[in-house]
């Protein structure tokens, strides 16, 4: 019984669920607090989760698809920072990639060849592609002359904003907010999800979505490239003295890390929209990709599923709105989520202390 | 009026999965060189930090000249009369050796510092107690052992009558060693009541009245220095006979497989460090390098292993050229490196023993498949029979991870990983440090073993004893250059010593 205690305690998924535990908690108590009803919360929720109106007794489909599709940029971003985390750089810039990859689909979408399939499928590889080239301008900055990856990945995200407002305001219809509609080639709509899902926008991203989640696990767990990022992660000055070629590994991850993210602005843009968007700000999912990231432990298996809450309280925002309560809840539990990250080590303290009175005890009978 | 001037009583102190003290109790007379005795985490610093005010027991009791007393802090214990001259120095690196002494206890002429007055009193203190040290001078200009003498006069300013030094000779030379027993003396001559912890029986033999001896936390014996034997002590400190002297056979050495010519390394600000150095290290062959702490040791290791770059000179690994190879490729010409900060440099302790073991060939065909997978299953197998092999205990075999071993253990999973991979030269720093007797015997054992095999070894160590102990010849380093290099049995610890320092003697080839 013990053991299972202090096994429970020092397991990173085990706080994990219980931090998001916690977060909602608070929420409840907020929502609490301000004289709504915390059930209705509760209910909007579960509606986004389930597509079931306990209210009305309705079934709307739509909002699992929905849920679905506001999850993958959280998890891509996630897969983003949590990538990076964990060959030890922390990656401020999976905004700046994300609007990168984004720009580029945008670009592709609306000026590429209008060939049936290669067109998106190339659209999401330039995405991809400039998201790695965004990260791995800062890896090597990194790498090589010790910039810090922090500065750099914050300066880039106002380079590729302003890149992107230029960029989009040249392209074909370009208002002050948005392009001209994507040709139907560009779009990555799938015309089977739409229709089971009763016109959701859930799309061929989340395909795209489950294979980078595979891929990080496969690169992180099971490969020698892998290995050796994790080594430099943990402990730099060790791996780099064993010949594990850390400048390769510094930079490599933050282009990979790039790559989640730019993939994750291709499939918004071309998934979510029909037209490219001229920003006027970020859309913060490179920034709440690091809440997921700490969420998810940064692993495959936790931040998939970190990004899909994050994605469900997203989807349960308008449906909290319309039961009266404030939509700005769903912020806080996510902030109350991060905050109690914290108590990871908090718990690590009170197991040592735990520990501490056992072995006091143990003295004492002696 | 007692006997004693420090009895504490019983002292327990716990810390998270240990209990650093267990019922412990130290009685020291007035005016005697009290030894405090034991292993690496036998508990002596916790006792001292106990009586310095930098820790509360969780229970037991001091009395102070049989007065109980309560020490909550530091500036309590000083207030007492107790000072402490700690191993890493607590000094201000450009402030002169005055405004060091009196720092936090400036004497003022009304609210003005009072310099002048400061620097009399401290010039009274260092004759009266003949400390020299030049009450001007920076701390920065001044030797380590001077230094030394600073952290004391710092105590005696503040009317100190138990110091306690910790591990005080860890970082002199033999010379500063035998100067700071003869100022021990004298302190004891002049009323003072010493404390020296301590893990050297030579030391103990030399100059303590009488010793406590601790193991493993526990309170084992207090005697008479004058009536036991230095292998006594040892029994005592370990709990078992200890054997001091290694069985090394002869061996004759072949050609020269490490060759270092004329190098040069600069360090970050672009200060030579190691200059125009050369050195040739034999198979079959342990080369130790006898120096003081931060004489271009790091940096030549370094340059060797490929951590610093080379600005000068040449290395021949069996003939062939290594200082532009990465890291990498000098390890796969045959160069194995025990680096001297084992948590910093040799293992990565978030790893298990398996992972740590395989960090150095986990990219070769042994363990690497098809698409870069990598055989976790053939690492944990090898992990195996390394634990098996080289003796490490652990929690969960191969799978606990490196950060929860003792230190001893770690530096068995870095030796073994070393040592599998056959290098042609075992590059080896420091290898016993913080390790208690029992692995101290099974790692130098371990050294021997691969000198045996006809490995060339090079062997940096602030330990004489391990380097007179281990090497076949031994190079003195001083300010990054060889001094002399000589055969183990052509030179004495002492004649070392002075070259240590930087003194030409006769003995230089």
């Amino acid at each position: 019984m013990k053991l299972t205690r202090q096994k429970l305690i020092q397991s990173d998924g085990a706080v994990s669920v219980l931090v998001v535990f916690l977060g909602f908690l608070v929420g409840t108590i907020l929502v609490a607090l301000v004289g709504k009803n915390p059930l209705n919360m509760y209910k909007a929720i579960f509606q986004a989760l389930s597509g079931y109106n306990l209210d009305n007794g309705k079934m709307n489909i739509r909002y699992i698809g929905e849920t679905l599709n506001y999850s993958i940029p959280f998890i891509l971003c996630g897969l983003s920072m949590g990538f990076a985390n964990r060959v030890g750089l922390f990656n401020i810039g999976g905004e700046g990639q994300y609007i990168m990859g984004m720009t580029i689909a945008q670009t592709v979408a609306l000026l590429g060849p209008q060939i049936p399939v290669f067109h998106w499928v190339f659209a999401i590889a330039c995405a991809i592609l400039i998201g790695a080239i965004w990260g791995g301008v800062v890896g090597i900055l990194k790498a090589k002359y010790e910039v810090s990856e922090v500065v750099s990945t914050i300066m880039l995200n106002y380079v590729a904003l302003y890149l992107s407002r230029i960029i989009c305001l040249q392209l074909p219809g370009a208002t002050t907010y948005k392009t001209a509609n994507y040709p139907d080639t560009a779009v990555i709509t799938n015309s089977f999800f739409t229709k089971i899902t009763n016109y959701s926008l859930l799309n061929n991203g989340i395909f795209m979505m489950i294979i980078a989640v595979l891929v990080f696990w496969f690169i992180m767990e099971k490969t020698s490239l892998g290995f050796g990022m994790r080594a430099t992660g943990f402990n730099k000055e060790a791996a780099r003295a064993s010949g594990i070629p850390v400048v390769k590994s510094i930079s490599l991850s933050m282009a990979i890390a790039g790559a989640f993210a730019g993939l994750a602005g291709g499939i918004v843009a071309l998934g979510s929209f029909k037209y490219g968007r001229v920003l006027s700000g970020m859309d913060g999912y490179g920034f709440d990709g690091i809440a997921v990231a700490l969420v998810g432990n940064s692993t495959a298996l936790g931040t998939t599923l970190a990004g899909l809450l994050f994605g469900l309280l997203k989807n349960a925002q308008a449906l909290m709105q319309g039961k009266q309560i404030p939509k700005e809840i769903t912020f806080i539990i996510q902030g109350m989520i991060v905050i109690f990250i914290a108590l990871r080590s908090a718990l690590q303290l009170y197991q040592q202390y735990l520990d501490k009175k056992q072995l006091q005890r143990e003295v004492g009978v002696k | 009026m007692s006997e004693y001037a420090i009895e504490m009583n019983e002292i327990t102190k716990t810390f998270p999965g240990v209990v650093a003290n267990d019922k412990v109790t130290l009685q020291v007379k007035k005016e005697e060189i009290h030894a405090l005795l034991g292993e690496n985490g036998a508990g002596k610093s916790t006792l001292m930090s106990i009586l310095f005010g930098s820790y509360t027991a969780d229970s037991g009791q001091i009395f102070l000249d049989g007065k109980p007393v309560e020490i909550k802090n530091p500036n309590v214990a000083t207030a007492m009369g107790i000072g402490m001259v700690h191993q890493h120095f607590k000094l201000v690196q450009n402030f002169t050796v005055t405004e060091n002494i009196v720092l936090g206890m400036e004497p003022k002429k009304g609210r003005i510092l009072d310099l002048g007055s400061a620097r009399k009193q401290v010039a009274k203190l260092s004759e009266q107690y003949g400390l020299q040290v030049d009450p001007d001078a920076l701390v920065e200009n001044i030797s380590v052992g001077q230094q030394q003498r600073v952290e004391i006069l710092k105590t005696l300013y503040r009317n100190a009558n138990i110091i306690i030094f910790d591990e005080p000779t860890a970082v002199l030379t033999p010379q500063e060693i035998d100067e700071l027993m003869e100022i021990l003396t004298s302190l004891r001559a002049e009323g003072k009541t010493i404390l020296l912890i301590t893990h050297k029986l030579k030391e103990i033999k030399a100059v303590a009245d009488r010793c406590t001896v601790l193991r493993r936390g526990k309170y084992i014996g207090t005697v008479n220095v004058s009536e036991v034997s230095e292998e006594d002590l040892a029994e005592m400190m370990v709990g078992r006979a200890v054997k001091f002297e290694i069985e090394k056979p002869e061996k004759e050495p072949g050609k020269v497989m490490l060759s270092l010519q004329h190098i040069s390394v600069k360090d970050a600000a672009g200060l030579d460090r190691v200059k125009d150095l050369s050195l040739d290290v034999h198979d079959g062959e342990i080369v130790g390098i006898a120096g003081v702490d931060g004489n271009g040791q790091s940096e030549l290791l370094g340059a060797i292993t490929g951590l610093i770059p080379v600005s000068e000179g040449s290395i021949l690994l069996d003939g062939q050229p290594i200082e532009k190879l990465s890291i990498r490729d000098r390890i796969e010409q045959g160069l194995g490196h025990i680096p001297e900060d084992r948590r910093k440099y040799g293992v990565v302790g978030e790893f298990s023993i398996a992972e740590n073991s395989a960090l150095k060939n986990y990219y070769q065909k042994t363990y690497r498949g098809r698409f870069g997978i990598l055989d976790f299953e053939a690492m944990q197998k090898d992990a195996q029979s390394l634990i098996d092999q080289f003796d490490i205990r652990s929690a969960e075999g191969a799978s606990t991870k490196a950060g929860s071993l003792s230190g001893g253990n770690q530096q068995k999973v870095i030796v073994a990983r070393e040592i599998s991979l056959s290098p042609k030269v075992l590059i080896i720093a420091q290898p016993t440090r913080g390790l208690d007797v029992g692995a101290i015997e099974y790692i130098r054992k371990r050294i021997i073993d691969e000198r045996m095999k006809g490995r060339a070894v090079l062997l940096v160590s602030f330990e004489l004893d391990e380097i007179m102990n281990l090497c076949d010849r031994i190079a003195t380093i001083s300010k990054g250059s060889i001094v002399a290099v000589n055969k183990q049995y052509e030179v004495t610890e002492r004649e070392i010593g002075m070259m240590m320092a930087g003194s030409k003697t006769e003995k230089q080839a």
